[in-house]
């Protein structure tokens, strides 16, 4: 039996389409999300280390698994080799329904006025493709309101003088800082920063109905026990349901976006969860997958009015790939500073973000998040033994007295850093997979230099008795598409120049929309989840309010 | 132990279902019984020994008596199953060189020599090592035997079974490693949290 018709498809349940499919479903639209996992239930894995979303030796705990997916990295030209999901060069998001809100670390950033205008600020920077956004901090901040007023956000932006304006202040306080954090926040004050508590999509208090966070020492790689992080799984997507206009559609993977023989997108091919390839038909589809699921999507979708994709008329879609580049530092203190409150990220300084004297960009330095026992064993200073007794007693002796200070350098967006689809590899049902290439930003040996410094400065301020540099960048850093994956399918005026217009429809169709963090231009000094699902809200919003007017995208 | 009974009879159910890819697999006489799922009796008295080198005994258990190798063993039947290959000739590899070097196998040398065999592992130096002393002791190596260990005989494997002792002693107990959450008692952390049905999973080592 064919499926009924529906006003819209979301592909993809995590932090973009979970959003857009509440707005699209609240305003009385008729919507089929697609999700191509499950439920990730905590109890399946427990406090797993080898086996969660952060340390995937044994498997990504909610997936993708390894029978069904694999890609394609080029380290080097030329050369290709085959990767899973649970291995480093893959860059996997999770999946089931919230994706990586399920099991992040759940920072709640808002990316400051800059990050929309990195270009203005910083100029043209040779080699690379920074531009400004075609939206303003100011266009997307109502919709950075809505996501945390209606997922949940606890933090202060009135500590945080680089904080972006904000018209209302986050809904819950912010978390009491550990140990490790109060004593970086008397040294943060006594070196002239601005320290602040980190704003988290996590329950301070009770709130939406779903208790307090308790603190656990493994929180992020993992979902959450008592349900206090706050993602689209238990937030949007449940309020979606509820209006009885939203169909929730798990374990379907959709292959292609169909075109009609006069040229006019008409829905989507998927496999169900029996493996059946079936069709669903729709007014509008909004790709919501990630950035590099997304790009892939659009580029599957060939035909003869689209040949190279759809979007694809200049061969943007897949440019552009950009993360992070985590850099920081290590100490080694003389007492313990854990006191196993979980989840360890706690304070913040946001003093080097931008208007580093010879750098563009910056990042936001934070403490570190717990690195659960198996992790600790690689965190050790230069020179340190690799086995044997001394690695041993090292473990015993420092995994209480380490500090850590990390941040995620902005990296500059690199046309060659690229999503591709593979002529040759397939997943398991014979779609082509995604083949990521390039290298990324060029920027990122000075940028990762400069943040990792400060962040050494921090802890040797802090008393740390050794301390040591981790995550600076020398030569070259082959293309990212981690966690924070961004930019495959930027939003732009210029339809030569990007994929989708300012409202995320990809500017060659009427009604084929990107909602997620592909359509980033740039990716901020910041964990994106925040901005992403303000830009579901923007994106969505949009639709919706465009229907409601009459508007069918035709 | 009730932990090996178990195993034994996890291996029995094991070998039933994976009979196809045990032939496939290069020097395993088929038929003989081991303990283990995958390693032969003499493959894990070899890990054991090899294992305990990367995280000895102490004043804490050392990863043989953590069941690092059960972890291993247990995961090269799992999620490891692409490792078997370089497992069975790299462990054949320490073998041989071991016995053209010392006439002894790998656990028969004193706690030293074992951790210097390891560091020439580790630095990629064990085979011109291994060359050189057979060529002293007038115990000459056959070209087949050359040829052998010089491509199993690396660091690459040095490393993998570092990382998965790393992981059998320091990961949750579940996938067979980390006797009663030694390792987490060593650096004074509680075991996870205690809620529900955890209480079952958290006194199990699989």
């Amino acid at each position: 039996m064919a499926n009924k018709h529906v006003n819209a498809i979301v592909v993809g349940a995590g932090a973009g389409g979970g959003v857009v499919a509440k707005e699209l479903s609240v305003a009385g639209m008729s919507v089929v999300l697609f999700e191509r996992g499950g439920w990730a239930k905590y109890d399946d894995h427990d406090q797993d280390e080898l086996f969660s979303q952060r340390t995937t030796v044994l498997g990504n705990a909610y997936g993708p698994d390894n029978i069904h997916y694999k890609r394609v990295r080029m380290w080097s030209e030329g050369e290709k080799t085959i990767v899973l999901p649970n291995e480093g060069g893959y860059g996997n998001n999770a999946a089931c329904v919230g994706s990586g809100t399920v099991s992040y670390g759940a920072m709640a950033w808002r990316f400051m006025p800059e990050d929309f205008k990195m270009k203005s600020t910083y100029g043209h920077v040779e080699g690379t493709t920074l531009e400004d956004w075609p939206i303003s901090y100011e266009d997307l901040e109502p919709c950075y309101e809505k996501a945390e007023w209606e997922i949940g956000v606890a933090g202060d932006d009135s500590l945080n003088p680089f904080a972006p304006p904000r018209k209302k202040p986050q809904p819950m306080p912010p978390f009491e800082h550990n140990k490790e954090a109060q004593l970086l926040q008397a040294t943060a004050k006594r070196l002239g920063w601005h320290p602040f508590p980190i704003p988290m999509l996590r329950n301070s208090i009770p709130y939406g109905g779903r208790p307090q966070c308790y603190r656990i020492r493994g929180c992020v790689g993992f979902a959450c026990p008592v349900n206090a992080k706050c993602g689209t799984h238990n937030t949007v997507i449940p309020v979606a349901i509820a209006t009885g206009n939203c169909e929730l559609r798990i374990n379907c993977v959709v292959s292609e976006i169909n075109v009609n023989d006069s040229g006019k997108i008409t829905g989507v091919t998927y496999f169900d969860e029996k493996n059946k390839k079936q069709t669903q038909t729709a007014d509008i589809v909004v790709v919501a997958g990630s950035a590099t699921e997304t790009a892939r999507l659009l580029l599957n979708s060939k035909s003869s009015f689209f040949p190279t994709g759809i979007g694809n008329e200049n061969d943007w879609v897949g440019r552009n790939l950009q993360d992070h580049a985590y850099c920081g530092a290590s100490g080694i203190f003389d007492y313990d500073i854990y006191d196993d409150k979980g989840p360890g990220a706690s304070i913040a300084i946001s003093d080097f973000n931008h208007h580093n004297p010879g750098i563009v960009g910056g990042g936001v330095i934070c403490n570190e998040f717990n690195a659960l026992p198996y992790l600790f064993t690689g965190i050790r200073p230069p020179g340190s033994a690799r086995w044997g007794v001394e690695h041993k007693k090292f473990q015993r002796e420092n995994y209480k007295r380490i500090g850590r200070a990390q941040g995620p350098y902005q990296e500059m967006p690199s046309f060659g850093a690229r999503v591709e689809v593979d002529d040759v590899v397939k997943d398991f049902w014979g779609i082509p997979v995604c083949r990521i290439s390039g290298r990324a930003s060029i920027k990122d040996a000075e940028g990762t230099a400069f943040m990792a410094d400060k962040a050494e400065k921090w802890l040797l301020e802090a008393g740390a008795i050794q301390t040591w540099k981790t995550g600076v960048v020398t030569g070259e850093r082959p293309a990212g598409g981690g966690q924070h994956q961004a930019g495959t399918c930027r939003m732009g005026n210029d339809p030569k120049t990007s994929v989708c217009d300012k409202f995320g429809r990809v500017h060659s169709t009427p009604n084929v929309f990107v909602a997620d963090g592909s359509l980033h231009v740039t990716n901020g000094g910041f964990n994106p989840a925040l901005t992403i699902m303000a830009l579901g809200y923007w994106v969505g919003g949009y639709i919706a309010g465009e229907w409601l007017k009459g508007n069918r995208f035709k | 132990m009730e932990e090996m009974i178990y195993s034994r009879r996890k291996f029995i159910k094991t070998l039933s279902i994976s009979v196809g890819s045990f032939l496939l697999l290069p020097r395993c006489t088929f038929g003989k019984t081991s303990a283990w799922r995958f390693f032969s009796n003499e493959e894990g008295v070899l890990v054991d020994a090899i294992v305990e080198q990367i995280i000895p005994t102490d004043e804490w258990l050392g990863a043989k008596d953590a069941m690092v190798t059960n972890f291993i063993d247990k995961q090269l039947v799992g999620p490891y199953t692409r490792h078997q290959e370089i497992y069975r000739n790299s462990l054949s590899a320490i073998q041989i060189a071991c016995k053209k070097a010392f006439s002894k196998k790998f656990e028969e040398l004193t706690w030293d020599e074992q951790t210097n065999f390891l560091i020439s592992l580790e630095k990629n130096e064990i085979v011109t090592k291994v060359i050189d002393r057979s060529v002293a002791n007038a115990n000459p190596i056959s070209d087949t035997d050359k040829t052998f260990i010089k491509n199993w005989l690396k660091n690459n494997f040095f490393n993998l079974i570092r990382n998965h002792t790393m992981q059998g002693f320091y990961g949750s107990p579940r996938h067979g490693g980390n006797y009663k959450f030694v390792s987490y008692r060593m650096i004074g952390l509680d075991p996870y949290p205690i809620m529900g049905q955890n209480r079952y999973k958290a006194s199990s080592n699989g």
